[in-house]
């Protein structure tokens, strides 16, 4: 009796001190489809994958493989049963080489001794097979994080998986690799395997799952067939309610120019040559394939990295940013693209994430004035609409849209003139992101002028005035708000 | 574009002279040790530096290990002390008047080397097992077993009569087995003990590079969480490195004792120290997950060079510490530049 189920997980439920994290979430994973999982940060979806992978033990439920019931103790067991998961945060032992990372935990011995000629030989017919074209014996740390990735996917491959969970696999490929993803992940149905695809951009869940399992408050609210779906179907279900926008209206109005920009070059990075003008309450975009330098003009406006200009200069005054410290100095505020690692001080608590870069402000004397700096988070909290339980809550333990507020707020502190923002809304849920982009439109509106980079055009187009577009480390052009997705892309692709 | 270029190769020859710095020194001064001093090349000189390289090199090897986990391991010198020590003690000249154990008949080595191997990997399995089952920093576990193993030599050295006193009159066979000499270079006797030590300066090569263990260690190293879901027994493995380190404080022990020939409470009093300097310098960094069997080998040759040099050119032994700490400074922040990313 082959009904296709490959696997089956059945009233899940899941509780943890003061949440329902699960509340009765089923799953019906087939043969040879993918499946997206999709929902809100929070609605449940990490905990369901967790309790498959036996990281944490559910209260209530089934799970079941090929029609026998199954409970992994660990990851590495799971995998052994041919159920395997690629991460959104790559676990992977950096300073060692691709065909180490593959095989480790199983490396082929004799006689007690690695045999490094099989190893090789593996990855290479693993590599050929998959399309894949790194060398095995490079250092991971010397790739890019697309092609580690690529390795992981390899290596859920080599252990036979025939469940396979992709969490966020996108999130930091360029579109390029991610179709080269998408080949793979096609292979892989097409071989029989049942792909979990968990993922924010509605997109490409549109063209690659079959299926859609939306999640909400720790329940599955629908599952259903792709084709049947539209982007805002499947946001009306993620929500819960209608989401009549994905952008918040445009209010701000540009006006005279405020920072000119010429001839801006890295020293160690690829960036050459690169002038743009920004204006009073513009919000600029930056768009450009992974490694075009987008983040690199932020690092270098921002005095993170050595560089070089013919003219560097904000509101007729010429300036150098050499430093942080200077940079922030001339009115300067950079939210960094990897939130937890340089961006929140995660034990630290909300009012301190806050204050941190604005102490100076706080000064009476010699001591810090405890009610300035309180008065001061509270006021951002509720601005912002943080939800947190207080301001003495340690950060980490918001979701990663409320830390992306607290590190909006700590900048609005030093009240900016120019805020460089690094993917700004990265692994924030939907609902969220239209509070994020509020606040920029807001911050624009004020007439501050931000400077936004992000992988994802929709979003640039849906909130920027005009969007710098490089490629290979060169300004390929400038977009208007009118430009459509595949103009930006031959602009981007103009000097690979 | 041809101004370019010569920055580019100014740039290019910048970066050679800082990232060899550590070696241009150090041809430099074996120059300036020759000129003053030409017997510094002599063949008793270089044998000398050869053997007292090969004392320390198992030690280095073991805290290397510890290194690569992201670790330290600062228990390694009184391990080496107590072991040595209780070597000894064992392997004392019946007859000698200050025998600690004078009813003691002579034991056969095999058995003192099992005990003094046993001793270290047990040190070891304590440390690692400490490390990897609390959760503690190895800085922490080894800074208090380093105390309580000074504390056991202490009570150690009171046993009998021997009332703190250092133990000599060491066995013939002993002495012989460590210090003794097959090959002469010349009339220069290279003694047993620097073969011991390359012996398991290999079988360390292998272990690290050829064994699945080996390669445990590297990952855990680099990337616990990575190693762990993978299915690597990362526990195991921590456990596995501190003891094996254990295991050669065992062999350093049982080789100090005979080289020294009286051994006290301050035998093996900051070794680690030395060591873990030597693997520093020899490019096993505490980022970890990266080290080299040879890295730890030129670093505790180079080191000795160092040493030996500063006694040749009759330095002041108070500005040999200064000279020692800035070297050891200096070797540091080259072996850095290699792992920040430039920006």
């Amino acid at each position: 009796m082959d009904d296709g189920v490959l696997l089956q997980m059945s009233r899940i439920s899941k509780s943890f001190p003061g949440v329902r994290a699960l509340d009765g979430a089923s799953l019906t994973l087939k043969r040879g489809s993918v499946h997206a999982l999709m929902g809100e940060n929070g609605a449940g979806k990490s905990t369901l994958m967790k309790c498959l992978f036996g990281i944490y033990a559910m209260d209530e439920g089934e799970i079941t493989l090929n029609g026998a019931p199954v409970s992994f103790k660990s990851s590495k067991e799971a995998l052994e049963q041919g159920v395997a998961m690629v991460h959104q945060e790559l676990n992977q032992a950096l300073k060692r080489s691709v065909a180490d990372n593959l095989w480790l935990g199983r490396y082929p011995t004799r006689w007690g001794v690695v045999n490094e000629r099989k190893m090789q030989k593996d990855t290479k017919a693993l590599f050929d097979d998959l399309g894949i074209s790194t060398d095995p014996k490079a250092i991971m740390e010397t790739l890019s994080v697309s092609k580690r990735q690529m390795v992981e996917i390899a290596k859920a491959v080599s252990y036979g998986a025939k469940v396979i969970v992709f969490d966020e696999p996108t999130s930091s490929l360029t579109e390029e690799e991610a179709e080269q993803l998408f080949r793979i992940i096609r292979r892989l149905r097409d071989d029989g395997c049942g792909i979990v695809y968990i993922s924010h951009k509605m997109e490409e869940i549109l063209r690659i799952c079959d299926t859609v399992t939306v999640m909400r408050d720790g329940k599955t609210v629908a599952t259903e067939d792709a084709k049947h779906l539209t982007t805002d179907a499947i946001i009306r279900l993620m929500v819960g309610r209608e989401l009549t926008q994905r952008f918040p209206p445009k209010e701000n109005t540009p006006a005279e120019t405020v920072l000119t920009v010429r001839g801006l070059t890295g020293k160690h990075s690829i960036l050459r040559d690169v002038s743009f003008d920004l204006r009073k309450g513009e919000i600029l975009g930056v768009a450009g394939l992974d490694g075009s330098g987008r983040t690199e003009v932020l690092e270098a406006l921002f005095g993170l990295s050595e560089k070089s200009a013919k003219a560097l200069i904000l509101e007729g005054r010429s300036i150098e940013n050499k430093t942080p410290r200077q940079a922030i100095a001339n009115g300067f505020a950079l939210v960094t693209e990897e939130r937890r690692a340089t961006g929140i001080f995660g034990i630290r608590s909300i009012t301190e994430n806050t204050v941190i870069s604005n102490l100076r402000n706080y000064l009476r004397g010699f001591w810090l004035s405890q009610g300035a700096m309180k008065r001061d988070t509270e006021q951002i909290i509720s601005s912002l609409r943080v939800k947190t339980p207080s301001a003495a809550t340690p950060i980490r333990a918001l979701s990663g849209g409320n830390q992306q507020k607290v590190i909006f707020g700590r900048w609005l502190l030093t009240k900016p003139k120019i805020l460089l923002l690094d993917e700004p809304t990265r692994g924030i849920d939907v609902g969220a992101k239209y509070e994020i982009y509020q606040i920029i439109t807001d911050l624009a509106k004020q007439g501050r002028s931000v400077i936004m980079v992000s992988g994802e055009m929709p979003e640039l187009l849906g909130i920027c005035d005009r969007i710098m577009v490089l490629s290979g480390g060169r300004v390929a052009g400038f977009a208007e708000r009118d430009a459509t997705q595949e103009q930006i892309m031959t602009l981007a692709a103009k000097y690979v | 574009m041809k101004q370019k270029n010569k920055g580019a190769l100014r740039e290019r020859r910048r970066e050679f002279f800082i990232n060899n710095s550590l070696y241009l020194f150090l041809i430099a001064a074996i120059v300036a040790i020759v000129i003053y001093d030409p017997r510094f090349l002599s063949v008793p000189s270089l044998v000398n530096i050869l053997s007292l390289s090969a004392a320390n090199l198992p030690l280095a090897l073991g805290i290397a290990g510890a290194i690569i986990l992201s670790g330290t391991d600062l228990s390694a010198g009184r391990a080496v002390g107590l072991i040595a020590c209780v070597s000894a003690s064992l392997l004392q000249t019946s007859g000698y008047p200050n025998k600690m154990f004078p009813a003691l008949q002579t034991l056969p080595l095999w058995a003192v080397i099992l005990l003094a191997l046993a001793m270290g990997g047990l040190i070891g399995l304590i440390n690692g097992f400490c490390v990897a089952k609390f959760r503690l920093h190895p800085f922490i576990v080894t800074l208090a077993t380093q105390l309580i193993i000074f504390g056991l030599l202490l009570m150690y050295l009171m046993i009998g009569s021997n009332n703190g006193q250092s133990i000599s009159g060491l066995d013939a066979s002993y002495t012989e087995f460590i210090t003794g000499s097959v090959l002469r270079i010349g009339s220069t006797a290279i003694p047993n003990y620097v073969f011991y030590s390359v012996g398991i300066t290999l079988l360390m090569w292998f272990v690290w590079n050829k064994t699945t263990f080996g390669k445990n260690m590297f990952a855990v190293g680099s990337n616990p969480e990575a190693a762990r879901v993978s299915g690597v027994n990362v526990t195991g493995v921590t456990v596995g490195v501190f003891t094996l380190a254990g295991i050669l404080y065992g062999v350093t022990g049982f080789i100090e004792a005979a080289r020294i020939g009286s051994n006290s409470a301050a035998t093996g009093l900051n070794y680690e120290l030395d060591a873990i300097a030597a693997c520093v310098i020899g490019g096993v960094s505490f980022v970890g997950g990266i080290g080299k069997i040879r890295g730890v080998i030129l670093g505790v040759v180079l080191l000795r060079i160092i040493f030996v040099g500063l006694t040749f050119l009759s330095i002041d032994s108070n500005l040999q510490y200064v000279i020692k700490g800035l070297i050891i400074l200096v070797a540091c922040a080259i072996d850095m530049r290699k792992y920040l990313v430039r920006k």
